[in-house]
C-alpha cells in the first residue's frame, strides 16, 4: 500500500490516548453557578477583591458584549455556543493564591509536575541538557494564578512578574494606564467577553533599560469541568528594555467543548523589545471531533516607541479549534514587528490563524513566516493582513506562507490581504502548498530511516526556520510535540 | 549475494490498467564483484532498481528477489537499508530544511540501531564524514546545507557517493548515476565508487553508455529488453553495444 495511503488509514486510528495531558486533577473548586449576566461579572469581581473601577471597567464590557454577534468570516465551522452553559469561574477551594509554593495544594504541584512544569525554584533547570537557564513561571489553573516563581529575584531587576489579579491590587496605575490600550474593550466580539469575564492571567513590567534576567513562562492549566479560560495577559516593556516570554497550555480530555477566549497586550516603548512564544497544547477533541478546546484568542502587540520590537512566536498543535491572529501594530517609526508560526492540525482540529501587521510609523517592517501542516480530516487556514498606512514612508514586509498537506483528506488554505496607501512600501509574499511526497519519504527510508523517522524529519526540515526562532529549551519540547501531534498520521 | 529468480513485476496506473514491466529477471551477483546492466530507455532498469529497495507501487507476480539470504519482498525498505542495501538515485531528492549532516547522522545511527550496534558518537561522526567528503572534493560548508537542496546535477550524484561512503552498505545498486556528469565529475564519482569495491561488497551499474564502465571496470555486462535480461557476457559486451546499438535487443525482444 502506497505510504500516503497508509498514512491516511493510519490518521483514522488516531487516538485519544496520544494526548498526554488528559488526565483530570480531583480537587475542590469552588465555582460560579452557571450562566453569564451582570451578576456573574460581579461575583468575579468579588472573588478577586477588585477595586471598583475594575468593576466598571468589566460591565461597561459586559453591556457592549450584549449587543455583538459573535463573528462567522474564519473557516472554521462548530454548532452555536451555549453561553449561559458554563462556569465563568473556578478556582481551587482552599484560597486563590497561596504565600509559598508549601501551601499549594499537592494535588496541583501534581498536576504541573505531570505536565512537566516546575513549581519549586530549585527544580526549575529544565531538563535539557547544558541547560543552565533559569525560567521564572507562573502557573495558572482554571481561573486563578495558584504560583508564580523567582518573584524575588525578579524584583531585585526592578521586574514585576506576578498575576494580573494581583497587579490590579498592587499596580493600579499601572494596570489603569495600559489594560485595554492595546487591545480595546469592545475590540471583537470574544475580547469583549474576555474583558467581561477575565478571571486570571500573568502581569510582566519591565523598567526602563531593564534586560529581564530570566526567561518569564506562563502555564495554563484548564481542569475544571464546564469551564472557560478567559485569561488576560499584560506585558508592558518601558524603553529600552528587553523581555522573552513563553506561554504553555493543555486540558483534560472532555467529551464537551471547552471556550477558551484569551486576551494578551503588548507594549513595548521606545527600543524596547518583547518576544513572545507560544506552546499550545490544548485538548483537541477525539478522531471524531467530538470534544475539545474552542481556542478564541486575541493577541496584540503595540510597537508604541520609535525602534521598538515584538516578535511572536507560536506553536499551535492543539484545540479543536483554534482562531487567533497575534498581531503587530508599528506605530513607532524605525519599529518592527514579527510572526513566525507553525500551525499542526490532525484528526478533526480546524484552525484559522496568522497575523497582522499594522503599519503606522515610518520605516516600519515586519517579517511573516507561516508554517501550516494539515494531516487527518483537518483544515488548516492562514488568514493574514498586511495594511501600510500613508504616512508609513518606507515600510517593508515580508510574508512567506508554506503549507504542507499529509494524505488527501486535509485542506491548506492561505487568504492574505494586502493594503498599501503609500507608494513607496515595499511588500513581498510568498505561498507554497506541497504535498509530503512519497519521493521523499521513500528516499529517506531507503538511508535506513523508518516511516515515522522520516516523517518527523521531513516535517522538522519544513518547519526549521520557525523552531530556531523559540528559545532553545522550548525548541527542543515543540520539536517533541510536534512529533507526537502528528503521530497518528504516520506508521 | 544478490539472487534475482524470475522476477515478474507490474504496476498498475491511475485508470486501474494493468502494466507488466519485469518479464522474469535472472540475475545474480556474488560478493566482490561488480555487474553492469545496460538497456534503452524505457527496458526496465530502474523499475529493478526501485524493486530490488522497496519503493511502493510495483507488484511482484512472480518469481523472488534474495539479498544476503533474505526475502527482499518481506522487507521494509529501510530494513533492506540496515541490511546493507544501498540506491544511488537517478535523480536525488530534496529535503528541504534538513542539513545534510543531520540526514547522514539520523540514517547512519537508524540503520546501526536496527543491527543492534550503539549510535556513533558525535566526534567520531563527523571525523568520518569530513575524511569521506575530502575524498570527494565536498566542502564542510556544504554539509551544512539542506539535503540536495540548490546543488546542481553532479554536487547531488557526488552526494550519492559521500552517502554510500559514509554508510559502507554490503551492495550497491548505482541507477544511472553518470547521467548529467561532466567529465571531471565523472571521474571522481568513479573513483568514490572504486574505493568501495572489495571482496565483501557486491555491485549493480545501471546505465545506458559504455562512458562509466570506462572508469568503473565491471566483472559482467547484462543487456536488458523488454523486461529480461536479454545477453549476457564480459565487459567486451558493453563496448559492442557502444558500437552497434540495443537494436539487435529490441528486435529480438519484440
Amino acid at each position: 500500500m502506497p505510504a500516503v495511503k497508509e498514512t491516511i488509514a493510519d490518521v483514522k486510528k488516531l487516538e485519544a490516548s496520544k494526548y498526554k495531558y488528559g488526565f483530570v486533577t480531583d480537587i475542590e473548586q469552588d465555582m460560579a453557578p452557571k450562566g453569564l449576566n451582570e451578576d456573574t461579572v460581579r461575583f468575579i469581581s468579588a472573588k478577586k477583591e477588585e477595586p471598583d473601577w475594575m468593576l466598571e471597567w468589566r460591565l461597561g464590557a459586559f453591556r457592549r458584549w450584549l449587543q455583538m454577534e459573535e463573528p462567522t468570516w474564519a473557516m472554521v465551522k462548530y454548532p452555536p455556543i451555549d453561553y449561559q452553559d458554563a462556569h465563568y469561574y473556578a478556582a481551587p477551594k482552599t484560597g486563590a493564591k497561596y504565600e509559598s509554593i508549601d501551601d499549594v495544594p499537592p494535588e496541583i504541584l501534581a498536576d504541573f509536575e505531570k505536565l512537566g512544569i516546575p513549581l519549586r525554584e530549585q527544580e526549575v533547570l529544565l531538563g535539557v541538557k547544558g541547560s543552565e537557564t533559569k525560567v521564572a513561571v507562573d502557573a495558572v489553573f482554571d481561573s486563578v494564578s495558584v504560583a508564580t516563581t523567582f518573584k524575588k529575584e525578579l524584583k531585585k531587576a526592578g521586574v514585576i512578574f506576578c498575576s494580573i489579579s494581583e497587579a490590579i491590587r498592587d499596580y493600579p496605575d499601572l494596570v489603569r494606564e495600559y489594560l485595554g490600550s492595546v487591545v480595546p474593550v469592545s475590540d471583537n466580539f470574544f475580547a469583549t467577553l474576555n474583558a467581561a469575564v477575565f478571571s486570571d492571567g500573568t502581569f510582566v513590567y519591565v523598567p526602563k533599560g531593564v534586560r529581564c534576567p530570566m526567561e518569564l513562562s506562563t502555564y495554563f492549566r484548564m481542569n475544571a469541568q464546564g469551564t472557560g479560560q478567559f485569561e488576560r495577559t499584560l506585558i508592558i516593556a518601558d524603553e529600552g528594555s528587553y523581555v522573552s516570554y513563553l506561554e504553555g497550555c493543555t486540558a483534560p480530555m472532555r467529551d464537551e467543548n471547552q471556550l477558551h477566549a484569551a486576551v494578551v497586550e503588548l507594549v513595548a516603548l521606545a527600543d524596547a523589545e518583547i518576544k513572545y512564544s507560544t506552546v499550545q497544547n490544548w485538548w483537541p477533541g477525539d478522531e471524531e471531533g467530538k470534544g475539545g478546546v474552542y481556542n478564541f484568542v486575541t493577541k496584540r502587540g503595540d510597537c508604541r516607541g520609535a525602534r521598538s520590537k515584538i516578535s511572536w512566536t507560536q506553536v499551535e498543535t492543539g484545540s479543536a479549534i483554534t482562531w487567533k491572529y497575534p498581531s503587530c501594530i508599528l506605530r513607532g517609526d524605525h519599529s518592527s514587528g514579527e510572526f513566525y508560526s507553525i500551525a499542526v492540525t490532525n484528526g478533526a482540529q480546524q484552525a484559522d490563524t496568522g497575523t497582522k501587521m499594522i503599519h503606522l510609523g515610518r520605516n516600519t517592517r515586519s517579517r511573516i513566516i507561516s508554517k501550516g501542516i494539515s494531516a487527518g480530516r483537518s483544515n488548516n487556514t492562514y488568514r493574514g493582513l498586511v495594511s501600510v498606512h500613508a504616512k508609513a514612508a518606507g515600510a517593508r514586509n515580508f510574508t512567506q506562507c508554506d503549507s504542507l498537506l499529509i494524505g488527501d483528506r486535509c485542506g491548506a488554505h492561505t487568504v492574505p490581504y494586502i493594503e498599501a496607501k503609500t507608494p513607496d512600501a515595499v511588500l513581498e509574499h510568498e505561498a507554497t502548498t506541497t504535498k509530503l511526497s512519497e519521493d521523499q519519504l521513500f528516499y529517506a527510508r531507503q538511508r535506513g530511516l523508518d516511516e515515522e523517522a522520516a516523517t518527523a524529519l521531513l516535517v522538522n526540515g519544513f518547519v526549521r526556520e520557525v523552531l530556531q526562532e523559540l528559545p532553545m529549551e522550548f525548541a527542543v519540547e515543540a520539536q517533541k510535540l510536534l512529533a507526537v501531534s502528528l503521530e497518528g498520521s504516520v506508521g | 549475494m544478490l539472487e534475482i529468480n524470475n522476477l515478474h513485476v507490474r504496476v498498475t496506473d491511475d485508470e486501474g490498467a494493468e502494466k507488466p514491466i519485469l518479464n522474469g529477471v535472472d540475475l545474480s551477483v556474488p560478493a566482490g564483484q561488480v555487474h553492469a546492466i545496460m538497456g534503452p530507455n524505457g527496458s526496465g532498469k530502474s523499475t529493478l532498481a526501485h524493486v530490488l529497495t522497496g519503493r511502493e507501487g510495483y507488484e511482484i507476480t512472480g518469481g523472488s528477489a534474495r539479498f544476503l539470504g533474505g526475502d527482499l519482498a518481506a522487507m521494509a525498505p529501510e530494513e533492506r537499508a540496515a541490511k546493507g542495501l544501498f540506491l544511488s538515485f537517478q535523480y536525488p531528492v530534496e529535503i528541504p530544511g534538513v542539513p545534510i549532516l543531520t540526514f547522514l547522522k539520523e540514517a547512519l545511527n537508524a540503520q546501526r540501531k536496527a543491527r543492534g550496534e550503539a549510535d556513533m558518537a558525535a566526534p567520531e561522526f563527523m571525523k568520518l564524514v569530513r575524511e569521506k567528503a575530502a575524498q570527494l572534493n565536498i566542502s564542510t560548508e556544504m554539509l551544512r546545507r539542506p539535503v540536495n537542496v540548490g546543488f546542481s546535477g553532479g554536487e547531488k550524484k557526488r552526494l550519492e557517493i559521500l552517502q554510500a561512503l559514509v554508510l559502507s552498505p554490503r551492495f550497491l545498486i548505482l541507477d544511472e548515476t553518470d547521467s548529467g556528469l561532466d567529465i571531471d565529475a565523472l571521474k571522481v564519482v568513479a573513483d568514490g565508487v572504486n574505493a568501495l569495491r572489495g571482496p565483501e561488497r557486491g555491485m549493480l551499474v545501471i546505465t545506458h553508455y559504455q562512458r562509466l564502465l570506462d572508469h568503473i571496470a565491471p566483472d559482467r555486462v547484462h543487456v536488458m529488453a523488454a523486461g529480461r535480461i536479454a545477453a549476457s557476457g564480459g565487459p567486451e559486451l558493453a563496448r559492442e553495444l557502444e558500437a552497434e546499438g540495443y537494436d539487435r535487443f529490441t528486435k529480438d525482444a519484440a
